[in-house]
């Protein structure tokens, strides 16, 4: 394997592009992962994020994924691309992209910093732009907390990194094992919206635990039994239970059973008394009022009935 | 633009240098002469303490074979066995396409020198492929001594792959060699079959010994190539032989 550091290149470094003629200054490292790494630059005014591919082929796959988001109406599923192309670095060409920069953090130290009821908020929000892409053809192949970014200001999410991004029916392109149903033995690695939503499950399991684990002999039983016995997850067993054995047919079914769970989840009993009651009292009213509305509705349709006759 | 074929790999597997037989690399050379690409993966553990011998063997197999070589961690074999070999397909399909490019273009066009979105839409024709071509692929396992313990992990790495490229639009074979072998020097213990999926039995009942004979294994590979070409002339109808021609 090349070393990691290939493309590492210090603050102030210019890079011109070879098609397109841009220029583009490096301010900052923003990150870097396996299949490259990822800079925030400057390009005439604006601050851009450029990516460099290690893999060629992997960047103009999601260059070719990206290109035909950008063309999807309503909110943006991801980073909008502005320019891609090659640099001729000493000796080497490299290719990189130059994408919207999207300023905020990594799920995953979202959820290391907040409590964990706001990885369900998040969930409903990933669920609704996965609804999305899945409706576009593609799948989102390596969904991780790593990959999806919190927006500041504010509390919107974003995917970011679209590498393993896969046409609906192909194999999956790129995976993290962790949230991969085909290394837990519960599914294959075809892409299908299934295949995203067994990872969204994952990432819930993920973020009440705080780590992740490896896979023991039988995987599916490990991940039942741990749904059962952590209590955070308590509330949304049963969408956990469905999510993991592939059950949901649409991101969109994910997310209103979701929905549903949070809503109808009791408040905490380490919550005060005084909450609870108060909550135990609003039912009561509500059977009350219930009873009498259908109590009402009863009597008009007899009355029609009879008024029929 | 490419004829639907089918792609030959041998997959290597080992975490040493040879030390009988043939030279590795050229034989390498001998199967890329013959269509089929050779990956090596080097399971890390002797290369450490060795003079580097290994590691460069490892890497002149791959490149001669004209495929890919990585060294990893024993848990990072299962996520690299599959990238290695799609990858490898990858590099097979460009190094097929780069060659149609340079007869209707002229010499120097490559699908490296073509504009950012000129490459974006060959590559969405070379992705096409990779998912809907034939994958033949034959598995070397070295088995001598010190890698008994990496074995379980060996044998998990290839059930993994087995299921990855099940995941693929176009039809897959596997075979599996060890080498040494129980008897021979090599040893087939998984004939061609489109999954892999029973293996457990297959890596209890391994003699360890000293000798890595590589090379000869890598031939005894590309032979079996030949044997499938042959046993699928033997076992088609015509109409299929046809289509080949």
């Amino acid at each position: 394997m090349k070393s990691r550091d290939d493309l590492l290149f210090p603050p102030g470094t210019q890079l011109l592009g070879k098609w397109h003629g841009r220029r583009y200054r490096i301010i900052r490292r923003l990150g870097s992962g396996s299949q490259g790494t990822v800079y925030l630059a400057r390009e005439g005014g604006r601050k851009v994020a450029v990516k460099m591919a290690k893999d060629r082929a992997s960047l103009t796959s999601e260059i070719n994924v990206l290109k035909n988001l950008d063309q999807l109406l309503g909110e943006p599923l991801g980073p909008s691309l502005f320019d891609s192309d090659d640099w001729a670095a000493g000796g080497r060409t490299i290719s990189f992209c130059a994408m919207e920069y999207l300023n905020g953090e990594s799920l995953a130290a979202a959820m290391r910093r907040k409590a964990f009821d706001w990885t369900a908020v998040y969930m409903l929000q990933l669920l609704k732009d996965l609804d999305r892409l899945h409706r576009a053809g593609y799948i989102f192949g390596d969904l991780k907390p790593e990959n999806i970014i919190l927006l500041f200001p504010g509390h919107t999410i974003r995917c970011l990194d679209f590498g393993g991004a896969t046409r609906i029916g192909r194999s999956v392109r790129e995976y993290t094992a962790f949230y991969d149903r085909g290394y837990w033995g519960l599914g294959t690695r075809k892409a299908e919206p299934g295949y995203d939503l067994f990872a969204c499950g994952m990432m819930m399991i993920y973020a009440a635990l705080g780590r992740e684990f490896e896979k023991s002999d039988d995987g599916r039983r490990q991940l039942f039994q741990l749904i059962q016995a952590q209590s955070r997850l308590a509330p949304y067993r049963l969408v956990l239970a469905r999510a993991i054995s592939g059950e949901y047919v649409s991101a969109d079914q994910m997310r209103r059973e979701l929905l549903r769970c949070i809503m109808d989840k009791k408040t905490e009993p380490a919550m005060s008394g005084r909450y609870q009651s108060k909550a135990k009292k609003e039912t009561g009213q509500w059977v009350r009022a219930w009873f009498a509305a259908s109590l009402i509705m009863t009597a008009y349709i007899l009355f029609v009935y009879v008024y029929m006759m | 633009m490419l004829k639907k074929g089918t792609l030959k790999q041998i997959l290597l597997i080992t975490d040493g240098c040879s030390n009988q037989g043939e030279d590795p690399v050229a034989m390498a050379a001998l199967a890329r002469e013959q269509g089929i690409t050779v990956n090596v993966i080097g399971v890390l553990d002797r290369f450490d303490s060795e003079d580097g011998r290994g590691l460069k063997e490892i890497e002149s197999i791959a490149a001669s074979g004209g495929g890919i070589s990585r060294i990893v961690e024993k848990k990072e074999l299962a996520q690299t066995v599959q990238m290695v070999t799609k990858q490898a397909m990858t590099q097979t399909i460009q190094g097929v396409v780069n060659r149609e490019l340079r007869e209707i273009l002229g010499d120097t066009e490559t699908v490296e020198d073509l504009s950012p979105e000129k490459r974006g839409q060959v590559m969405e024709v070379m992705d096409e492929l990779g998912e809907t071509m034939d994958l033949d692929v034959c598995i070397l396992v070295d088995t001598s001594a010190s890698m008994k313990m990496k074995l379980p992990t060996v044998r998990e790495a290839l059930i993994d792959l087995s299921m990855s490229l099940a995941a693929r639009m176009g039809s897959n074979r596997f075979c599996l060699y060890l080498f040494p072998g129980k008897r021979r020097i090599i040893q087939r213990v998984v004939a061609w079959t489109p999954h892999l999926e029973n293996i457990e039995q297959v890596f209890t009942k391994i003699s360890s010994r000293g000798i890595t004979p590589t090379g000869p294994a890598i031939k005894e590979a590309t032979k079996s190539f030949d044997r499938l070409s042959r046993r699928k002339t033997r076992l088609r109808d015509e109409a299929y032989d046809e289509e080949q021609g």
